[in-house]
């Protein structure tokens, strides 16, 4: 079996070790002697989405993320059809914010993708922190770092799970991510998939299973090392502060 | 006013007599956080008392060795100069800097002040030092929890560089984040930059933060790469090209220890195996001209320069040899791998990754560099170590790169003395260089033949 994964814009959203999240999904598809293509869409290539089975949208900083965004805009029905078609989609930080209908700065706001309906309002400080987040998708607490300054108000969307330590979507908010069909948004960078492998095992699970039609159990991995940075995080905010 | 600058000036003696004595640490930045207490005004004070130039060096990587560098060029030709040669480079470390190079009187003979700067004070210190000259020596990213995506701190240095506008400003031409930044400065300007591609092969995978005109948002064509960002480019779509600089180093050729290059056709040689180092030289050179400053001697204060600065060692134990080197973005441990490449014997490797505050908390950075040329790195093993360690191990597992965790190093590298490749290169972030360099000196010491090169 095989999974394409269309990297959006390497080039513009690349900020905080992103790649990382690439690198993860392609390793744990290969350790099951399945295979992956990786496909690094830059802003200037026309992108068929059609042919993707995961598509990640990483973060960038402020230059790069209008630039990204003033491409994507034109990609926004192709983008859209792919998410409701069950489409399987990481988007991170900036990312994330892409996806609702706007990101409100003191000055001006700035128009999303509008895709999924929720909102972003620049907060008056940055948050930055390592994040746990305890899931309900999830057996083990999702661990990451966030640095932002955006507030997300997701509305009635099912966000990925509690905030056990760290910001959430918001800083009072205790809920943090939001979970759409396959469509996951977080702020969690770190990178997100190597640290927390069950969300990357999720994402190729429902990639499998969208393309070749039939529920896909894939073999356990010996996931030590992931298992050892995550829970030393965990401790170390959660437990043992 | 006086007599508390003079009581302050004493204090931070005091201090740092004190601390040193006891062994707590270098005594940097406590005596000035004293002195500041006593008399508030003491940083302008003392500064308005240099005799020539005050010369300020910015930017993400160099800064301590092209600062020191200026320092010892202007020493060896007689001038005396107040430095901060530590590094401590905000602002109780400037002061300490200031108060010890002081009389007991509060009087300062100084000709020169040659003082690094941290870019998140430089703007409250700035107009204190109210510097002749400013060095930029280049913007990467940097510890992103801590100073911000390289566009932040580019926002924050030109607020500084903005409050004293009659400062020559020296920057990086091959750098588009300080070319663009200067473009908004006021200042007078000189350029300095590289134009033969000498070290194509150090950066290999590309890491690369700018790949778009910061004023059209154009792609950026480059002509070649240096490494990251640096090198020599243009925007297809307005026209800015990378300046000509008016200081440049060219015939750059490596040898196994050390480096021969013309600095605006002057030959030297310095003991440096790295493209960074080149920069550095070249850098400083740039500045002290920018200055006005006497570069007579400044192949032979290159010739004799200890590149190292406290953050780079070397020692040989029990016939192994021991590299020690400070790591503290992606772009400077993507450039120690390229250094492991060029030596072609086995090595071990030991990476020690903490996550304290002047590490900066985030470590996700260790994704941005490409791991995978430890493959062609004759690595007879790797260790990962420090409070990080996991995430070190991640790191080489999603590489497929075999390694060892330790939470013990002295002990690691120990074993690895009595059965190790007898080469072993050690890479730490800023919390653990000084213990891990006194744990080898302790070594060192314990060993009969062991010493510190």
């Amino acid at each position: 079996m095989k999974l394409t994964i269309g990297y959006l814009y390497p080039d513009l959203l690349n900020l905080y070790g992103d790649c990382g999240n690439i690198q993860c999904l392609k390793k744990r598809l290969e350790w099951r002697g399945m295979e992956a293509s990786i496909v690094p869409l830059s802003s200037e290539s026309r992108i068929d989405f059609t042919r993707l089975d995961i598509v990640m949208l990483g973060g960038g900083s402020d230059r790069e993320q209008e630039l990204a965004a003033r491409g994507l805009r034109s990609l926004r029905k192709e983008l859209g059809c792919y998410l409701e078609d069950n489409g399987v989609l990481l988007a991170i930080c900036g990312g994330y914010q892409l996806l609702g209908d706007y990101y409100k700065t003191g000055r001006k706001t700035i128009k999303c993708l509008e895709l999924l309906h929720f909102y972003t309002e620049c907060g008056s400080k940055r948050l930055v922190q390592n994040v746990v987040v305890q899931s309900p998708f999830f057996s083990s607490p999702v661990v990451g770092f966030v640095n932002h300054g955006g507030r997300t108000h997701i509305g009635d969307y099912t966000p990925l799970g509690e905030v056990l330590y760290g910001f959430g979507n918001t800083e009072t908010s205790h809920r943090e991510g939001l979970l759409y069909k396959n469509t996951l948004g977080t702020y969690l960078h770190g990178p997100l998939l190597p640290k927390n492998p069950e969300i990357c095992d999720f994402l190729i699970a429902r990639a499998l299973h969208r393309k070749y039609g039939k529920k896909v159990c894939l073999d356990p991995l010996p996931d030590g090392a992931e298992k050892r940075a995550n829970s030393y995080l965990v401790k170390n905010l959660v437990f043992y502060p | 006013m006086k007599a508390r600058r003079k009581a302050a000036v004493r204090c931070t003696k005091l201090v740092y007599k004190i601390i040193r004595n006891t062994g707590q640490g270098n005594g940097t930045s406590l005596p000035g956080c004293a002195a500041r207490l006593l008399a508030p005004e003491i940083l302008a004070d003392l500064s308005g008392m240099v005799r020539e130039k005050t010369i300020v060096t910015m930017g993400t990587n160099g800064k301590t060795t092209s600062n020191n560098l200026m320092c010892k060029a202007l020493e060896d030709a007689g001038k005396k100069v107040v430095c901060n040669r530590l590094g401590a480079n905000m602002p109780n470390g400037i002061i300490t800097a200031y108060a010890l190079a002081a009389a007991a009187d509060g009087s300062l003979d100084a000709d020169y002040a040659c003082l690094e700067v941290d870019e998140l004070a430089a703007a409250s210190v700035l107009p204190l030092l109210k510097p002749d000259c400013i060095l930029l020596t280049n913007i990467f990213r940097d510890q992103l929890d801590r100073y911000g995506e390289p566009d932040l701190i580019c926002q924050k240095l030109k607020a500084a560089i903005d409050s004293v506008p009659d400062a020559v400003l020296v920057i990086n031409g091959d750098d588009i984040f300080s070319c663009t930044l200067a473009g908004e400065c006021r200042n007078p300007r000189i350029v300095y930059g590289i134009n033969e591609a000498a070290f194509a092969q150090d950066d290999a995978a590309g890491t690369c933060d700018s790949l778009f005109c910061r004023s059209c948002g154009h792609r950026l064509t480059y002509l070649f790469h240096h490494y990251g960002h640096l090198g020599v480019y243009h925007c297809p779509g307005c026209g800015m090209s990378r300046p000509l600089p008016a200081y440049t180093a060219s015939d750059i050729c490596f040898d196994a220890d050390a480096c021969s290059f013309s600095l605006n056709g002057y030959r030297m040689t310095a003991r440096i195996r790295t493209a960074y180092s080149i920069y550095n030289t070249l850098s400083a050179y740039a500045a002290l001209c920018g200055a006005g400053a006497d570069t007579a001697h400044f192949a032979e204060a290159v010739r004799d320069f200890d590149y190292g600065n406290n953050r780079e060692a070397e020692f040989l134990i029990n016939d192994t040899l021991i590299r020690l080197y400070l790591i503290k973005n992606p772009i400077g441990l993507q450039l120690k791998f390229a250094l492991l490449q060029k030596d072609p014997a086995p090595k071990d490797i030991l990476l020690l990754i903490n996550d304290n505050a002047q590490d900066g908390m985030d470590v996700s950075w260790l994704w941005d560099v490409d791991f995978g040329s430890l493959h062609t790195a004759n690595t007879a093993s790797v260790i990962a170590a420090g409070l990080r360690r996991y995430d070190v191990e991640l790191r080489l597992k999603y590489e497929e790169i075999p390694c060892r965790v330790s939470n013990d190093p002295e002990a690691s590298v120990e074993a690895l003395l009595e059965s190790g490749s007898k080469n072993l290169y050690i890479l730490v972030n800023y919390s653990g260089l000084y213990r891990t360099k006194r744990m080898l000196q302790n070594l060192a010491n314990a060993r009969e033949g062991g010493t510190q090169a």
